[in-house]
């Protein structure tokens, strides 16, 4: 049979056409034919356990179920037959007689899979006399709510763990009827994916714990978001009731997102009631007066268009599109050059070869068939949990991950390979890779190459690379934060170019490729073009108190690469404007004009993911009290500092004036020259900090997320050695260590954490404690605290 | 003629060293088939022509089943032995493992190269401690005088076994759940198809068969498959261990020939106790439906005579009762029993078992209600045909079959809330 081949089976007397060996649900799902099921799941493997799809196939002796039959040709099915009804009906009987009913007050009432089939197979009246199954519910954390006497046990659950999230956390133990869903040893689920498990239970027994009793499912509004969290843009279903955002859940996007979505972006909207900026405010005489938007825009206008040239403008990666573009118009529209959104990197001097537009270098579909992938510096797992998963599927299907980075995390897919080193080391491990794969390269990183004396770790890593099939180099968040990021980019082009391998971008925020097609880059305007004048990159706007700043979603303590430099000199600039959703002391402390705005789902705009989706939507709550969506504040303050060109009467207006510029500009890693200059992180037998910004510490709304701020991925402020170090210093675990870096210092609590190079201390940044710090790579001293 | 196949070295002093089954011409058939005198197709043509059906239950013709196995695809195949036992009112293959484990090896190992294998397994079941340590000896004893291990008898076949004890489950006695159970995973059964013979042990190829079916492989060897045959009747080739326990005088296994009269069997052990009135057999293990006492005593033992009589021969358990024996309390033991130890994957079962149970303990305890007998018919109907395994039909049919034979004893526990039986 060629692979093209077709069978033609006859379901209910319609004829349709399949392809060989596929179940048979899959063929009356697509054909639009009703059969009810519980257990089986399109994203999951066939378990056939529930017993719910069972149909009548002419000669088969028995019903069977349509999950687990493959289809042969000339099948014929009848799914609504007396002997398939009767099978369907006695099967929801079974279901129901040990399940509480206790529809009127299970949160799953209303979009139960349970209930609904039942109001179609079960009976008025049950049979079913005798006491009912009682099982003890179990804690597994913030996140998510058990009720466990109401599960049926398809063992979707289970299987998520198994198949997709690649964790084992929920199984069933027991036999029989005293069978249970559980963690397998007393603990919480910690799984960056498992509220997942929360849309697969097709009952009430898996809910949502912040979710849990606040709405009903027909109280709720669904409307279409995108989650603003990190760059797969994971497009979700806002559930909004009477202007008040209480759920998201996944909105299905094969090419984006499956039917998936992490845990942070389904509990990051628990930050929105929390902290926020809710009217303009002034500063006067140091004390901060609540005033009106007239008076604050003024106020604020005014202070930019005095600066001019001398205006500073910072942007968050996770704003919009619009307001990406409107802060660096504003800017440039006021003569000022310098824009940037690049809040944590430190090593600019790769920015005249900069990328055209930087992007994942492939679909994100296509991870799932890399044939070998090399991270470097990256979490990706907990980074871009998505990403995570397709790498996780792709090592299913026999592809390779390795991995040089700093700390040696805990991924949910093998890693085949690990340099795992203190970043003084990450050039020479990637130097090492590019020796053995050939990289032909000159200036510094030639040095580098031709000096490189791979060690084993190193020739794993490029044996990867020699496999045949798609393979892809990626940069993640801590290549970028890193202090030679420039040399390390160019040495992972070389590496990819060398092993046939294509070059990726795993950035943070949600919309970092928004934010070069945007123009919000000190040396490139909208569409990639040159800016005019260049300007100054992010660290060095900062480097000095300033005429005037404008920060745009940025939080200056947390959000910043060198956070008590960067508060100094705001504290010392005459004027600081900041756009912010959110209140805090920081912002308080440095600001002048604070300009309430909106937050996720509040208003509308654009985010640009690593595949380069224009991801548009629209606002579906309004925003608290007086603030406003920050486009419509950058818009109007334009116009007060009579800059033209800010007439757009809409998101969409903003966004189709960027994308009109934007036609030419296909994403494009290719880098456009070389980096001159020494490595400026070298070993040298000190003690280095890993600055790695947590999961839940990246962005503004997703640290005020308390269920998230809940869980074990919540990483504090506390220093993670390896044990071996923690020998040298004397020190065990709750011990306290006195940290200083540059001129600051702190102490905190320690951790023993064998995934920590020796010479170095897992000291997270974007986390309260750590801000008095300086960057997150750097030499550190330690001593018992 | 009794114990001439799985027993026939009871009559020995310790009949289960190697030295005693090589007195009695144990290995010979090994010898005849690594010797060069049979290629793996004419070994699985013999076992076809002995009429051998699978012991464990199912009497599906092991011959066949070898069969299945496609021998040119690449990779490993796997044989595996089900010694899991746990079909109450079995203990047969118990006293293979302890009387004859080197018929079990030498049958093992016949069949491990019929079909190509490159190991063999032996699952046993985890309360048999003192048969695994007389197996794990066994196994010792053939490796040494090289039976077993590294180019077998220096005809280049190389073939071991490795002895995994179970944990107690009823349910990995199911093929597949043993299957998983020895690859570490929970033993729950899979789904079929694929059957084994195609996705087994570790998704490889495997054939499982049961431990008297494996310990009568070098027998039908050595002699023929013809002789073998010839011992049953028509359809039921060979003979058979059956375990006849409950109300009989002397409860046991006993090795006779397939066709042989019940009453026959009846006698060898014994008579029903105190010479009592015979009630009801349960045949086959506590699975098989019940037959009442005065149909059985005109029933042969073989698969087609028990199986016109509506039940199966099963694993060849004889549960005999006699007249004492409240068919209620009875069927609420048997029950319990299906509760507890159905593995809980499949909704009919898991659910349908201890519904029954409950319903059969009310009535047990004076609490039955009018439409509990219908009820119970229904449940047992729903279950029936519809689970993964065969366990959910395994606790279907004893419910069916006592509701149906024995009515009126339920109807008279429902009506007067105590026992028909001792007044």
């Amino acid at each position: 049979m060629t692979q093209d081949a077709t069978v033609t089976i006859e379901v209910d007397g319609q004829l349709l056409t399949a392809r060989p060996g596929q179940m048979l649900i899959e063929v009356t799902d697509a054909a639009g034919i009703p059969i009810p099921r519980f257990c089986y799941h399109k994203k999951l493997s066939v378990a056939a356990n529930c017993r719910m799809c069972l149909v009548e196939v002419e000669r088969a002796p028995k019903p069977l179920p349509a999950c687990a039959t493959p289809v042969t040709p000339g099948m014929k099915v009848r799914t609504r037959s007396p002997i398939a009804l009767a099978a369907q009906k006695g099967t929801m009987e079974f279901l129901l007689i040990n399940h509480p009913l206790d529809c009127p007050i299970c949160d799953q009432g209303g979009e139960c899979e349970l209930q609904d089939v039942a109001l179609g197979y079960g009976r008025d009246v049950s049979r079913f006399v005798e006491q009912k199954r009682v099982v003890k519910d179990r804690d597994i954390g913030p996140l998510i709510a058990t009720d466990l006497t109401r599960c049926i046990h398809c063992t979707r659950c289970v299987r998520f763990g198994a198949e997709l999230a690649g964790v084992r956390e929920l199984g069933a133990t027991g036999r029989g009827e005293h069978m249970q869903i559980g963690t397998f040893i007393a603990r919480s689920v910690d799984s960056e994916l498992s509220g997942n498990v929360i849309d697969l239970c097709p009952v009430g027994a898996l809910t949502s714990k912040p979710f849990r009793y606040k709405a009903r499912a027909w109280e709720l509004v669904q409307r279409d978001g995108v989650a603003p969290h990190d760059c797969v843009g994971s497009n979700v279903h806002v559930h909004v009731r009477r202007g008040e955002v209480l759920r998201v859940v996944p909105r299905d996007n094969e090419a984006v997102n499956e039917v998936w979505i992490s845990d942070r972006d389904r509990y990051g909207y628990e930050g929105l009631g929390v902290d926020r900026l809710e009217h303009p405010m002034v500063k006067r005489d140091g004390q901060w007066r609540v005033v009106d938007w007239q008076t604050a825009l003024t106020a604020a206008a005014s202070a930019l268009k005095a600066a001019g040239a001398g205006l500073r403008t910072l942007v968050a990666p996770s704003a919009t599109l619009e307001e990406m573009y409107l802060a660096q118009k504003l800017t440039r529209g006021l003569g000022s050059p310098h824009v940037d959104y690049r809040l944590r990197q430190v090593d600019f001097r790769g920015d005249a070869a900069d990328p055209a537009l930087p992007w994942l270098g492939r679909p994100i579909a296509a991870l799932e068939h890399s044939a070998a992938t090399l991270l470097v510096g990256s979490n990706v797992r907990k980074d871009q949990p998505l990403l995570g998963l397709r790498l996780r599927k792709a090592t299913l299907r026999s592809g390779a991950v390795g991995v040089v980075n700093p700390v040696d995390f805990d991924f949910n897919f093998p890693v085949a390979a690990r340099a795992v080193v203190p970043p003084s080391r990450m050039l020479e491990a990637l130097a090492g890779v590019a020796k053995i794969v050939g990289a032909r390269v000159g200036g510094t990183i030639g040095a580098l190459v031709s000096g490189a004396s791979p060690d084993a770790a190193e020739r794993a890593l490029a044996d990867l690379l020699r496999r045949d099939g798609d393979k892809a180099v990626l940069l993640g968040p801590m290549a970028q934060a890193h202090p030679d990021y420039s040399l390390l980019r160019e040495l992972a082009a070389a590496v990819a170019t060398a092993s046939g391998a294509t070059l990726g971008f795993l950035a943070e925020g949600a919309n970092a490729t928004g934010a070069v097609l945007a123009g919000c880059l000190p040396h490139r305007g909208p569409a990639g073009a040159p800016a005019a004048a260049a300007g100054e990159p992010a660290a060095a706007m900062l480097a000095a108190p300033r005429e005037a700043v404008l920060l745009v979603g940025i939080e200056p303590h947390l959000d910043l690469a060198d956070a008590p430099a960067a508060q100094a000199a705001l504290a010392g600039s005459k004027a600081v404007v900041a756009l912010s959703a959110f209140r805090s002391s920081a912002l308080e402390q440095c600001a002048d004009v604070l300009l309430p705005v909106a937050s996720f789902t509040e208003t509308s705009g654009t985010y640009v993911n690593c595949q380069g989706d224009w991801q548009s939507f629209e606002g579906v709550v309004a925003p608290p009290g007086e603030a406003r969506p920050a486009w419509k504040v950058l818009r109007v303050l334009a116009n007060l500092a009579d800059v033209a060109g800010f007439e757009q009467d809409s998101s969409e207006a903003v966004r189709d004036e960027l994308r009109a510029r934007c036609v030419a500009t296909p994403p494009d890693n290719a880098l456009q020259g070389t980096v001159d200059g020494a490595a400026v992180l070298v070993p040298g037998g000190g003690i280095e900090r890993v600055g790695a910004v947590p999961p839940y510490a990246v962005d503004a709304l997703v640290r005020r997320s308390a269920p998230l701020q809940a869980t074990r991925d919540a990483l504090g402020a506390k220093a993670r050695i390896a044990p071996s170090l923690a020998a040298r210093l004397g020190v065990a675990a709750g011990d306290c260590v006195a940290v200083g870096q540059g001129g600051a210092r702190g102490v905190f609590p320690v951790e023993l954490d064998p995934r920590v190079p020796d010479a170095c201390v897992w000291l997270p940044a974007g986390v309260q404690g750590t801000e008095a710090l300086g960057a997150a790579f750097g030499e550190l001293t330690v001593a018992k605290g | 003629m009794a114990n001439e196949v799985c027993f026939r070295l009871m009559h020995l002093p310790e009949p289960w060293r190697l030295a005693a089954y090589q007195s009695e011409g144990g290995y010979e058939a090994l010898r005849k088939v690594l010797g060069g005198g049979m290629p793996q197709d004419q070994v699985i043509e013999e076992v076809k022509k002995s009429g051998l059906r699978g012991r464990g239950g199912a009497g599906f013709p092991t011959g066949v089943k070898w069969g299945f196995i496609n021998r040119t695809a690449p990779g490993p195949r796997y044989l595996v032995c089900n010694s899991d036992e746990g079909e109450p009112g079995t203990c047969k293959d118990r006293d293979i493992l302890r009387f004859n484990p080197h018929a079990l090896i030498e049958g093992m190992v016949i069949a491990g190269y019929a079909i190509g294998a490159v190991a063999g397994y032996n699952y046993i079941r985890g309360e048999f401690w003192e048969p695994y340590e007389r197996f794990e000896a066994a196994l010792a004893e053939a490796r040494e005088a090289g039976f077993l291990g590294k180019d077998i008898l220096g005809s280049g076949l190389d073939f071991d076994i490795h002895t995994h004890l179970g944990a107690g489950a009823y349910i990995c006695g199911e093929e597949t759940a043993l299957l998983n159970s020895i690859e570490g995973r929970k033993g729950q059964p899979r789904y079929k198809p694929p059957f084994p013979a195609q996705f087994g042990l570790y998704g490889r190829p495997t054939i499982i068969n049961n431990t008297e079916s494996l310990a009568s492989v070098p027998e039908i060897i050595r002699r023929g498959g013809d002789w073998f045959r010839e011992i049953g009747v028509a359809n039921s080739g060979g003979p058979k261990l059956f375990s006849v326990s409950g109300n009989v005088a002397r409860p046991g296994n006993y090795e006779v020939p397939l066709g042989t009269p019940f009453a026959t069997l009846l006698e060898m052990a014994g008579g029903v106790r105190g010479g009592r009135k015979l009630k009801a057999v349960i045949p086959g293990g506590s699975s098989a439906p019940v037959i009442p006492g005065d149909v059985m005593m005109d029933l042969t033992m073989d698969y087609d005579a028990i199986a016109k009589a509506g039940s199966m021969l099963g694993s060849g358990a004889v549960i005999v009762m006699d007249d004492t024996n409240c068919m209620v309390r009875v069927l609420d033991r048997v029950s319990y029993f299906y509760y507890e130890e159905s593995c809980g994957q499949c909704t009919p079962c898991r659910e349908g078992t201890g519904w029954m149970h409950r319903v059969i303990h009310r009535i047990e305890t004076g609490k039955g209600r009018p439409e509990d007998l219908d009820l119970l018919d229904d449940v047992a109907a729903k279950i029936q045909g519809r689970t993964i395994c065969a366990l959910g039909d395994a606790a279907a049919m004893p419910v069916a079959s006592f509701v149906r034979h024995f009515r009126d004893e339920f109807a008279y526990h429902i009506e007067h809330r105590r026992c028909l039986v001792g007044g």
